[in-house]
């Protein structure tokens, strides 16, 4: 995974609240392989207006082209685990998504993916979607290490969880992560497999 | 690793599955079951490029549910999308090692239906699959919660996943619940106090006495229902409810070992003393049958009651959402949530397709016509067969209703089965998300004896008016 330090660009305001991942990504585009890429299906209904409403036709705007990061309402990717609505985010080339709170499936794919889900006070978020230098389209800057968002004069602060932190800097993978800890493991599950005999799956009975 | 002190129920798993890490950063989590459908292919791909393995298939179990078709399953016309989605898991799973119960085996169903069944799910495990209603196993008093592609690809990999602790907070329902309300109206009830992210970073324990009530389908019901709360997971202490269900099962320890893991399960429990970072307690008296009128699992109303005018909301912000919710769903602001009239009724889905729900949908049907269209899936190939040797088929195909097989079916939408756009459908589902049961379809979830009655009036009804007289 790429490491994330710091990036600069335009933000999209999207001022919506409970942005939920069958949104991000409606399950009728979920059979295709991601090497096609996830960016063209992302809030496929809310930028097209599919049943009248275009609530986020402003991802569009030629103001935005190239914004890297998003601002929104609380509870962002609420719902359904699925990891493709991480996925057209970052086809879409977002790096980093700013609200109040987050589905908490959803942030953790999204550190997954090297997204950051950055958590900021309520009246930051109202205060960010108003901030006339972010709606001009002028580049907004995302400091991971010191957690901070700087757009026109405003600074504010965002919460990440210090593990995440950690990985998303660092571009940890976790597989290699959790491989390096095989000794430990191997001691868990021989001690397990005597403590909860009864944990394994039964197979008295075969299929 | 078994620090002093109390414990909630939720520590005491966490503590016995800890392998290594920091409680304040992430702990490394062994994991007990891990679960697979036919969404796990991004997984698959991520484990194939990095030519790794997969470290314990003896626990890993595919099942085919999102993608399945209802009807005409052997149907030559079957979509080859869906067709190559199913035949994806099968072969992923195949080339791996890995049971997995596909679409013509007799114990198919919808993950977290048919895997209970199967008795794999158990107390005190730690189980995880890539989809968010796993918190649905809570019910056994299991830790069990969704993960996302990357994470079931580290699962495969290491059979163990990182995990941040959750905050912990206690749900109790005290009290008897009146006629007619069932774990849904539970559901519903707290999520439209607590907010569609009132439970975001807690894992819940459900107590008190209207739950220990339940049966384990209503328990099952309640846990898989958390995530529409925001909770992590939400799960019961395990108790001679879900021994009893339990005992037999195929997957199940047997004999003697099942009398030693029963008594091992009886100290799953929270200690009395054990402190809780939340508590919420509901008088199970307060609740009435409920429904959602509005886009978001939170717009749950009694229903008794009127759609929310956004002009008598003080805040702007949410007066607006409001406003916004009901233009999506085409409902008048103060109109009666029982003049909303509908075009079709689904019962269905991980929520409410279990045997009980089927049983509590017949009753209200029986004798009685459906004046709207509906589909009825049975959450699993075992509760098809046992809804059919009591004759519940028959009560809902002589009141006009689909009788199919086993899937995710309208909760998704997914495998075709859709609500047309502008269509209303009264649904048994978790989500009424905008386009959930199709582009443009509108939903309103509720119990499935509640959407029987919605099928027999042709609007939202209370079902308490067509229970016979006595059970009143
Ligand atoms: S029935 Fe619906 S909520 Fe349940 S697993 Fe299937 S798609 Fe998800």
């Amino acid at each position: 995974m790429k490491p994330f330090t710091s990036l600069s660009s335009p933000a999209v305001p999207l001022s919506l609240a409970n942005v939920d991942t069958d949104q991000l990504i409606p399950a009728r585009f979920m059979k295709r392989p991601r090497s096609e890429g996830y960016g063209g299906f992302l809030l496929h209904d809310l930028r097209r207006g599919g049943a009248g409403d275009t609530s986020a036709a402003v991802l569009d705007e030629p103001r935005f082209a190239g914004a890297a990061c998003l601002v929104a309402r609380r509870n962002f990717g609420c719902g359904s685990s699925r990891e493709a609505a991480v996925y057209a985010l970052a086809d879409f080339g977002f790096r980093c998504i700013v609200a109040p709170s987050f589905g908490d499936i959803f942030a953790s794919n999204a550190v997954k993916n090297g997204l950051v889900p950055a958590r900021v006070a309520e009246e930051d978020v109202e205060r960010l979607l108003q901030n006339e230098s972010l709606l001009a389209g002028h580049p907004v800057v995302i400091d991971l290490a010191e957690q901070v968002i700087r757009a026109g004069n405003e600074v504010v602060a965002f919460d990440i969880d210090i593990g995440w932190k950690a990985r998303l800097l660092n571009g940890w993978d976790d597989i290699e992560l959790t491989r390096a800890k095989c000794r430990e493991i191997d001691a868990f599950r021989a001690r397990d497999l005597i403590e909860r005999p009864w944990a394994a799956p039964s197979n008295n009975r075969p299929d | 690793m078994k620090p002093a002190g109390p414990r909630t129920l939720i520590d005491k798993i966490w503590d016995t599955h800890a392998i290594t890490g920091h409680d304040e950063a992430e702990t490394l989590l062994w994991v007990d079951r891990h679960l697979l459908h036919e969404g796990s292919f991004h997984a698959f791909n991520q484990i194939a490029a990095r030519e790794a393995t997969v470290a314990h298939p003896e626990l890993t179990f595919g099942i085919a549910d999102h993608y399945v078709p209802t009807r005409d399953r052997e149907s030559p016309d079957l979509d080859p999308q869906i067709r190559g989605m199913i035949r994806q898991l099968d072969d992923n799973t195949q080339r791996h090692g890995i049971r997995q119960f596909g679409l013509g085996d007799a114990r198919q169903g919808i993950v977290h239906v048919a895997i209970p069944e199967q008795g794999l799910t158990l107390p005190g495990l730690v189980m995880v699959c890539g989809d968010s209603h796993t918190s649905t196993h809570g019910a056994f008093g299991a830790y069990a919660f969704g993960i996302g592609a990357s994470e079931v690809a580290h699962v495969l990999a290491t059979q163990t996943i990182w995990q941040k602790k959750p905050r912990r907070m206690r749900i109790r329902v005290d009290g008897e619940l009146g006629p007619g309300v069932t774990a849904k109206d539970i559901a519903l009830t707290l999520i439209s106090r607590i907010g569609a992210d009132g439970a975001q970073g807690h894992a819940i324990e459900y107590a008190g006495s209207a739950i220990r009530a339940l049966s384990m389908e209503g328990r099952m019901t309640l846990c898989n229902m958390s995530i529409e709360g925001g909770g992590r997971l939400g799960l019961i202490a395990p108790d001679e409810t879900t021994f009893a269900w339990l005992e037999g099962r195929p997957f199940a320890p047997q004999g003697a070992q099942f009398a030693a893991a029963v008594e091992d399960w009886r100290g799953l429990v929270s200690d009395s003393d054990a402190a809780f970072d939340r508590e919420i307690v509901i008088a199970g008296a307060e609740i009435a049958p409920t429904v959602t009128w509005g886009t978001s699992p939170e717009h749950a109303l009694p229903i008794g009651e009127a759609v929310p005018d956004p002009d008598a909301i003080a805040d702007a912000d949410r007066a607006a959402s409001v406003r916004e919710a009901l233009a999506y769903m085409g409902l008048q602001p103060k109109m009666k949530l029982t003049e909303i009239r509908i075009d079709q009724v689904f019962i269905g889905s991980c929520t409410n397709s279990r045997i009980e729900d089927l049983r509590a949908a017949a009753r209200i049907l029986d004798g009685r016509r459906a004046i709207v269209p509906g589909l009825v899936s049975p959450g699993s190939a075992n509760v098809k067969r046992q809804a059919e040797q009591e004759g519940l088929d028959r009560i809902f195909q002589a009141a006009g209703l689909s009788w199919e097989d086993s899937g995710c079916s309208m909760c998704v939408g997914m495998n075709g089965d859709i609500v047309p756009p502008g269509h209303r459908c009264a649904s048994t589902t978790n989500r009424n998300f905008r386009g959930r049961q199709g582009p443009g379809s509108r939903t309103h979830i509720m119990s499935p004896a509640m959407v029987a009655a919605a099928a027999v009036t042709g609007h939202l009804t209370d079902m308490r008016a067509l229970l016979p007289e006595a059970s009143r």
